[in-house]
């Protein structure tokens, strides 16, 4: 019966969702088959798989960025302190015993916490859990006072509010081991987790999205005035924005504790907010798919780079090792982007198979039209 | 009993006296008009009714619909547009990155049982809300003629259109009270008298009262049943057109003022 019903629902769909359906289908089967013989380590080694880990985080850290800046317009830098909660509520929760006693070595764990290991995946699911509604918890508190603000305002106030996250993690000692950090934080987030986790945010976005609350987000991005003037109560909108944002990246640090394994408050500082900014604006505000493939192209870029930190010969000149010439490169390509694609590399579009099928069956006239106008200008 | 009235209404900005002792109010189904001079406090008043601005003295009283004259002074826009208070903006404020439908659809939230998190499970009560407000959507865009710009880009449509869709979007907060800024500005003559008609036709079919700023004395004196004339925020005249029409204090007013 059921079978018979699926059957019946895909012959209704006409021709091009039908197709749409399909290359859905085999994109995720391809998917599925490159996350199964990557995270076995067949397609690729540990390296490897660790630099896509950190695409999927990264993703979804830029997911929860582009909720509160590129889809309710409101500009928030908070992203790293937000980070920094999750990322130690997920480390202290599957962190084992005996690990807990030898890295607390100047101050002892406080009581309460000292014997929790929430083992394996479901205690890390666990964790991830209690990592975002903590991280929505201090959002929700913290956006009382900064969402009255607007702006500039409103960006220093979250970042002040991220440092000071920040600094209190430094000073609690018996909770975070302090300036020390925490490592051999369990590395149970594999490309399951990673991409799973990214896959749920995408969807949950998409779906958000397409709901009457994110239509109220975008107006406020739009309007305030008249968003307000139709009966959108600011203050609680941007609450909800806010605080889901703040759940997300909860979810997202705590993901990247397991995938980098050591966690320090310096790791947590305004520079890692202004990498997943830097993502944001060049996949473009207000994009699902940008964010994503925005995610994925700079963290592989920023890796493939790392040669130029090392030296290299022009030719004619040899350029010799300095540290942060990637970052140089880096910047300056991420400057020809922009200039190139002002808006992100998506604007604030999405991607879908028919805008792929129609440029690129436009793309042989394009090129043809290129030759023709060549031809005529000799 | 008066949908709206104010009291001694009072707009300062600065040294700038912007609305002085406004006294006026609106009853069930009529529709009045706020004309004057540029920069005689139009829009201000209607921002001080709105909630956009704070009234710097004075009183807005709203009846909401049982009888009861509520105190709405200085209360959030979102609150009045609730109590069933819509506008147009006279520069148009649309959502720019929006479609048409979108921009219909958004003003329908106001009216949104469902919480946010029956919304994002999309229960089976969301999709019947959801579905409900596409149907009144298409039918608002279908009142003003713009069901075929549907998935296009707000701000893609000519500026008559848009003035339109602003229309259309108020009305899908489901208001009492209707507040048009001048609706006719920047229309050509044809599209004017379209608008005339269609507004005429909103009182009747909706059963809705209207309070509009207008410059084209046409309109005005056309549809509706009482003016407020303002000049330098203070109400000079009062009453019906005819009335108004023949009043010195208004033809003094006008007298050099280009009518656009
Ligand atoms: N937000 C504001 N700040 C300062 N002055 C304002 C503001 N809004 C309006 N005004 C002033 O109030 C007066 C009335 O403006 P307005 O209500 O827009 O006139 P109208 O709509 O009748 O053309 C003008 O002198 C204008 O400069
Ligand atoms: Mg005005």
């Amino acid at each position: 019966m059921e079978k018979r019903q699926i059957k019946g629902f895909v012959a209704n769909l006409n021709p091009k969702k039908r197709r749409n359906l399909l290359l859905s289908s085999i994109s995720i089967t391809a998917l599925l088959l490159f996350l199964y013989f990557s995270n076995e380590g067949i397609l690729m080694g540990s390296y490897g798989v660790r630099v896509l880990n950190l695409c999927a985080v990264y993703a979804v850290l830029t997911l929860s960025m582009n909720l509160i800046n590129g889809f309710t317009g409101q500009f928030s830098l908070g992203t790293a302190g937000f980070m920094a909660v999750g990322a130690y509520t997920t480390a202290l929760l599957i962190l084992p015993v005996e690990i807990k006693e030898k890295i607390f070595y100047l101050e002892p764990m406080v009581p309460w916490l000292k014997d929790v290991h929430w083992a394996g995946n479901l205690g890390f699911l666990g964790a991830l859990l209690t990592a975002g509604v903590l991280t929505a918890f201090i959002a929700f508190l913290i956006g009382f006072p900064v969402l009255r603000l607007k702006g500039d305002y409103l960006a220093i106030a979250t970042l002040g509010f991220s440092e000071i996250i920040r600094v209190i993690f430094t000073n609690m000692q018996n909770l975070t081991n302090g300036s020390t950090g925490i490592k051999s934080i369990p590395p149970i987030a594999n490309m399951w987790w990673t991409f799973g986790v990214m896959a749920f945010f995408t969807i949950f976005m998409v779906r958000l999205m397409k709901t009457s609350y994110g239509r109220a987000f975008k107006s406020i991005r739009d309007d305030e005035v008249a968003a307000e003037s139709m009966g959108i109560s600011l203050f609680r909108h941007k609450m909800l924005s806010f605080v889901l944002s703040g759940f997300i990246a909860g979810v997202g640090g705590g993901l990247m504790a397991s995938v980098v394994g050591a966690i320090t408050p310096i790791f947590f500082r305004f520079i890692l907010t202004y990498d997943i900014l830097l993502i944001v604006v060049l996949g473009g505000m207000g994009s699902i798919t940008g964010s994503i493939v925005g995610a994925f192209l700079i963290t592989i870029a920023k890796e493939w780079l790392r040669w130029l930190d090392g030296g290299f010969s022009l030719g004619f000149v040899r350029i010799p090792a300095i540290a942060g010439m990637r970052m140089v490169v880096f910047s300056v390509l991420l400057m020809l982007v922009i200039l190139f694609y002002r808006r992100g590399l998506f604007g604030g579009r999405e991607f879908s198979f028919d805008w792929l099928i129609n440029s690129l069956s436009a793309l042989p006239k394009r090129v043809f039209s290129l030759f023709k106008k060549g031809g005529a200008a000799k | 009993m008066s949908v709206l009235s104010t009291e001694n209404g009072v707009m300062r900005f600065g040294g700038v006296l912007a609305v002085d002792n406004l006294n006026i109010h609106v009853e069930e189904n009529e529709i009045v008009a706020i004309i004057g001079p540029n920069g005689a406090g139009k829009t201000t008043a209607f921002n001080m009714i709105t909630g956009v601005y704070r009234p710097t003295e004075g009183r807005v009283f709203l009846d909401c619909g049982n009888g009861e004259k509520q105190d709405i002074t200085g209360r959030r826009p979102d609150l009045i547009a609730a109590m069933g208070v819509a506008r147009t903006f006279q520069n148009i404020r649309l959502f720019k990155e929006q479609s048409v439908l979108d921009n219909v659809l958004l003003a329908n939230h106001v009216r949104l049982k469902n919480g946010f998190f029956s919304a994002m499970a999309h229960w089976p009560y969301y999709y019947k809300s959801e579905r409900e407000m596409r149907r009144r959507s298409f039918e608002l865009l279908e009142r003003v003629g713009l069901v075929e710009s549907a998935n296009e880009m707000a701000t893609s449509l000519p500026y008559g259109l848009q003035r339109r869709l602003e229309i259309a979007r108020a009305l899908a907060t489901q208001p009492r009270l209707l507040l048009l800024d001048e609706p006719a500005a920047g229309m050509n003559p044809k599209e004017t008298e379209d608008l005339t008609q269609f507004v005429a036709e909103l009182r009747k079919d909706l059963g809705l009262t209207i309070l509009l700023i207008e410059h084209h004395m046409q309109i005005v004196m056309d549809i509706s049943d009482r003016i407020y004339v303002l000049d330098y925020g203070k109400t000079i005249a009062e009453g019906t057109p005819k009335k108004v029409q023949d009043d010195p204090a208004v033809i003094a007013a006008y007298l050099g003022v280009d009518e656009e």
